[in-house]
């Protein structure tokens, strides 16, 4: 059953399936182990993001394309749950309607980028993507009539999903069982399914196929596999799944604007956890997601002890000061594409 | 054995064909023209095209360098953006060392402090380009995936070690007394500081073009652009030339930079990445490796960009894109391949 459920693709390494079952529990009874909305959003920002880099490692580690706009997907499943809920009031029927519509945009966008440059080299689509992406940032910025601008745009959704709504009266466990934990949990069981829905379409057929042209595009066209067509279904499907994790980004957060959807510093995150998670497994994404968000807040606390001990050497100070986190998990990132391109998963694998 | 030579014979193509391989040149005046009758008015088009030729010239500074790289090695570097941000700031600095020199009203003292300024810029992006190259990218020759990466983790720590220097502000700093201001001509005002961008650029793409094609260095180049194998069996280290190569691309990001730092009087370290997105459309656009290409490309995006920034605003950048796209479907590798894409 279990192997099935993981299409055949087991974690093959002790310690990784301790961790991920680690992870699996925490975030399954997260409400109850860690009170508190703070670390519930945590939580369920960790579900939202496996999905994003999950999504995305379908493209980068299994085919080997680079891509710079899949947060300008992940915007577009945002907004566009966004403005069906602001446009056609909190109802589930605007929900599904928007999720639907902003998975449709983004895979036709992103049937249209690949049809571009996909022919060409991956530096070219890479180089392409990347300006595609900041204009529609720009684009979304400007356009502040639809989309709300810099602001971004608030709204309400159903009311089974709010805090206001209560459940039960009394608590469980000390936790009020209200609407907030209900969203948690669809937002938890949502990510679940994309998640084993991408793992099932890496371990299949057409997944195999994506790993070969990784490994030798050339040698993959010779065999008679069209290259170009695969590529292009792999963008289009890890778009679509990029915009799925954008409408859950939207329902949770109740706000979308484009510094929590589309900018570029989002991107470079993404590309951090898939690398230093590893690249070319779904689980590396698991781990990446967790180890990042958890270092974000971690290695700040660190950087502060270290930084009070040397306040005395300026530029030193300056090195571990807390804000500048993103310094060392950069050149952690430059170090892992040297020596464990396989990232933290491979390494547990011991490959 | 005869004592003829056999010349081997090089035919001319047919005059249709050469113009056809010319036609690019003419997209800039027709770009022009149409932004005249869509203007309608002669002193405005004349403003927007001079402030599109400046942009069009800080743009082709800043990418010229990278198409090359790009031509010599296979290599893209997607950090080119840290340069243009730490070219500014460190060109910054000495201008913030020689305020009394840019307040002061003497255009020989402003452009003196100017001139400092691009050569420390030019100097610490040049050396840090040493250090990118042996670092980070010879590591990786040949594996886009990786050098793509790669670079893009350069970049990152590149922005942060900005940070780290220079504070997490962004330096805000008045143009030089002598270019700030307009000329009139024709009842249209041309900024100062646009006119000198314009020699600048025009003076940097003449030299560039001398350096290609009259020297030997330049030879070598071009050569191993077309041919990298071919100039490297012949014993010529390809390496050395290309690490000489990156470390010019490097100071010219620089000097972008620290142009278009003085352009907008404002510095951050995301500059480097926000300009990059027109540095990348003029690159395709161009077409990977040229010069030439990149020259076009930059002028035809500086001018669109002010034309359609003044007809309808809200479209300027997107309206670039359609351009590449529109490129793109007539020439599929660019303007001028140099690279072969497939």
């Amino acid at each position: 059953m279990i192997v099935k459920l993981l299409s055949g693709d087991l974690p093959r390494s002790r310690v990784l399936t301790v961790l991920l079952l680690i992870i699996l529990f925490g975030l399954l009874f997260a409400p109850f182990l860690f009170p508190g909305t703070r670390s519930l959003d945590t939580a369920a920002r960790i579900c939202i993001f496996i999905v994003l880099v999950a999504s995305y490692d379908l493209l980068l580690g299994y085919t080997g394309v680079v891509s710079f706009a899949h947060t300008m997907f992940f915007g577009i499943g945002a907004y566009g749950t966004a403005l069906a809920l602001v446009n056609m009031g909190n109802t589930y029927a605007a929900l599904a309607l928007g999720t639907v519509s902003g998975a449709l945009v983004a895979g036709a966008f992103a049937f249209v980028i690949a049809l571009f440059s996909l022919r060409v080299k991956a530096i070219f689509f890479a180089m392409m993507t990347l300006a595609v992406a900041s204009a529609f940032l720009v684009l979304v910025s400007q356009l502040s009539g639809i989309t709300g601008g810099e602001d971004g745009l608030s709204y309400r959704i159903p009311r089974e999903m709010t805090p206001a709504f209560k459940l039960i009266k009394e608590k469980v466990l000390g936790v009020r069982i209200n609407g907030k934990l209900i969203t948690y949990y669809a937002v938890f069981f949502s990510s679940l399914c994309l998640f084993l829905a991408l793992l099932r379409m890496v371990n299949s057929p057409f997944g195999r196929v994506l790993q070969a042209i990784r490994e030798n595009a050339f040698r993959a066209e010779a065999i008679g596999y069209k290259v170009v067509r695969y590529r292009s279904v792999a963008t289009v499907l890890s778009a679509v799944l990029a915009a799925l994790a954008g409408s859950l980004m939207a329902v949770w957060l109740r706000y979308t604007g484009p510094a929590t959807t589309l900018s570029m510093d989002i991107m470079v995150d993404i590309l951090l956890m898939v690398v230093i998670g590893g690249m070319g497994s779904m689980y590396g994404a698991v781990i990446g997601v967790v180890l990042f968000l958890l270092t974000q807040s971690y290695l700040q606390n660190l950087l502060g002890i270290l930084g009070e001990n040397v306040e005395h050497l300026p530029l030193i100070a300056g090195v571990v000061s807390p804000e500048r986190w993103l310094l060392w998990l950069g050149i952690l990132f430059i170090c892992s594409i040297y020596w464990f391109p396989k990232g933290v998963t491979g390494r547990l694998r011991g490959v | 054995m005869s004592e003829s030579v056999i010349k081997p014979r090089i035919e001319r193509p047919a005059l249709s064909q050469r113009l056809a391989q010319k036609m690019p040149l003419l997209l800039v005046p027709a770009l022009m023209l149409i932004g005249l009758f869509a203007m309608g008015s002669g002193s405005t088009w004349l403003t927007l095209t001079a402030a599109g030729l400046a942009m069009g010239m800080m743009i082709f500074i800043m990418a010229s360098g990278l198409t090359v790289v790009f031509g010599l090695m296979d290599v893209i570097n997607f950090g080119h953006g840290a340069f243009i941000s730490l070219g500014a700031f460190a060109g910054f600095t000495i201008l913030g060392l020689l305020s009394a020199w840019i307040e002061s009203p003497s255009v020989a003292l402003n452009l003196g402090a100017v001139l400092l300024a691009v050569a420390f810029a030019m100097l610490v992006t040049g050396v840090a380009g040493y250090g990118f190259e042996r670092l980070i990218v010879k590591p990786v020759y040949g594996q886009h995936l990786k050098q793509i990466l790669v670079t893009m983790g350069g970049l990152v720590v590149i922005q942060q070690l900005i940070y780290v220097v220079w504070g997490p502000d962004e330096i805000v700093l008045a143009r030089p007394t002598a270019f700030q201001g307009s000329f009139v001509v024709f009842e249209a005002a041309i900024e100062k500081y646009r006119v000198l961008a314009i020699v600048i650029g025009m003076a940097l793409f003449g030299g560039m073009w001398l350096v290609l094609n009259k020297t030997r260095v330049g030879l070598l180049v071009r050569a191993g652009v077309q041919n990298r194998e071919m100039v490297e069996a012949l014993g010529y280290p390809i390496t050395k030339l290309f690490l000489l190569v990156f470390m010019a691309g490097c100071a010219l990001a620089g000097l972008g930079g620290v142009m278009w730092g003085i352009y907008q009087e404002t510095i951050t370290a995301h500059m480097g990445a926000e300009v990059m997105i027109s540095v990348f459309i003029v690159v395709i656009i161009g077409g990977l490796g040229s010069v030439e290409g990149c020259f076009i490309g930059a002028l035809l995006v500086g001018l669109l960009t002010n034309y359609t920034g003044f007809l309808v605003p809200k479209l300027s950048l997107i309206s670039t894109i359609l351009l590449m796209g529109v490129v793109l479907m007539w020439r599929p590798q660019g303007l001028y391949p140099v690279v072969k894409a497939h």
